[in-house]
C-alpha cells in the first residue's frame, strides 16, 4: 500500500469532527486542504511536526489553504492531544471503523494507524500532491507543502 | 548550524553535549510559540544581549535554567551579565528584533527543520534527541 498520487481524485471517506459531526468528501470541494496523517497523538518529540506547521496557519491561509490533523486515535485523545499541543489545527478522527479513511488513502501501516504523510487536495476534490515520510520517525518539514502550493497555485 | 527552541528540553540536553565537544556551533532560532510559550521571549532575550555582546552568555544561561523564562528573571539574568537592563528591555521589544528571529524561523523551515533541535552539519541533518556519538562523529571528521 502507497500513498494515493497526484492525478487521482480523493476517495469517499468520513471522519469525525471534535463535535462528532462527519468530515467526508463534500468538505472538500470549493476549497484547498491538506490532510497531515499523523501515527499517534501524544508522540515522544518534543516539538510536534503539528506544532511548527501550526506556527505558519498565516502563511497557509495566505495560499487559502486549510491543514486538518488526522490519526486513527479517538476524538478525545486527539482533543488532548491538540489542547497539550496548543495548536489550532483542527483533527479528524479515523476511529470508527478503525483505519478505513487511512488505507482509503493508501496510508494505513500494517500496524493499525496511520503511516506519517501528507495529502493536498485542491477544490474539485483532486489530489494535487502527495508525500509519504519514509518511516513514522521521518517528519515532513513545512518546506515540503509550501513547495507543492507553489507548484500547484501559480 | 542548530536550529533551537529555549525552552525546548530536547535543545538544552544538546547544549550540554555540543559543549563537551569541539565544533564551532552556529545558533539560529527556532521557537515554536504554541508548544513553549517563553521561547519568544527568550529568543528575544539572547538578541538584545547579543546587541551587548553578551550573546553566548544569555544563551547559556536561559538553558541552564529553563524553569526560569518569565520577564523578572530574564531582568535578573541581564543584570548578573552587566547588561544596561533599560537598553536590553528595549531592545529585546524591537521589531528589528523580531525580524530577525522570524528570518532564522523561516530559513529553518525552508532548510527542512521539522522539530527541535536540528542540527546541520557534516552534509548530515540530525533531529530530535541527538547522541554524543554522533557529535563525536562530527567533531573527529572534519
Amino acid at each position: 500500500m502507497s500513498v494515493i498520487e497526484a492525478g487521482q481524485p480523493a476517495p469517499e471517506f468520513s471522519l469525525a469532527r471534535a463535535d462528532g459531526a462527519p468530515f467526508t468528501r463534500a468538505d472538500l470541494e470549493g476549497r484547498r486542504t491538506l490532510l497531515v496523517f499523523y501515527p499517534f497523538a501524544f508522540s515522544s518529540v518534543c516539538t510536534n511536526q503539528l506544532s511548527i506547521y501550526n506556527e505558519l496557519l498565516a502563511d497557509f491561509a495566505e495560499h487559502d489553504l486549510t491543514l486538518y490533523g488526522v490519526s486513527c486515535d479517538a476524538v478525545a485523545s486527539q482533543q488532548a492531544f491538540k489542547d497539550q499541543l496548543g495548536i489550532e489545527i483542527e483533527q479528524l478522527s479515523d476511529f470508527e471503523p478503525k483505519g478505513a479513511t487511512c488505507r482509503a488513502f493508501g496510508v494505513l501501516h500494517p500496524g493499525g494507524f496511520p503511516q506519517r504523510a501528507l495529502v493536498l487536495i485542491g477544490p474539485e476534490g483532486v489530489v494535487e500532491w502527495s508525500h509519504e515520510a519514509a518511516s513514522p520517525g521521518d517528519l515532513p518539514g513545512a518546506n515540503l507543502i509550501f513547495d507543492a502550493l507553489h507548484a500547484h497555485t501559480v | 548550524m542548530v536550529y533551537a527552541d529555549f525552552e525546548c528540553p530536547f535543545c538544552a540536553a544538546l547544549e550540554v553535549r555540543l559543549r563537551e565537544q569541539p565544533l564551532r556551533v552556529v545558533f539560529r532560532h527556532f521557537p515554536v510559540r504554541s508548544s513553549h510559550p517563553r521561547a519568544w521571549p527568550a529568543a528575544r532575550a539572547a538578541e538584545a544581549a547579543g546587541l551587548q555582546g553578551r550573546f553566548w552568555e544569555m544563551h547559556d544561561s536561559l538553558f541552564g535554567d529553563q524553569g526560569r523564562l518569565e520577564d523578572p528573571h530574564l531582568w535578573e539574568r541581564a543584570e548578573r551579565l552587566g547588561l544596561d537592563v533599560a537598553r536590553f528591555d528595549a531592545d529585546r521589544r524591537s521589531e528589528a528584533i523580531e525580524a530577525r528571529i522570524a528570518a532564522d524561523f523561516r530559513a529553518g523551515v525552508r532548510a527542512g527543520v521539522a522539530t527541535t533541535p536540528t542540527l546541520f552539519g557534516g552534509g548530515e541533518r540530525h533531529q530530535g534527541r541527538i547522541e554524543r556519538a554522533v557529535l563525536a562523529q562530527l567533531a573527529n571528521s572534519r
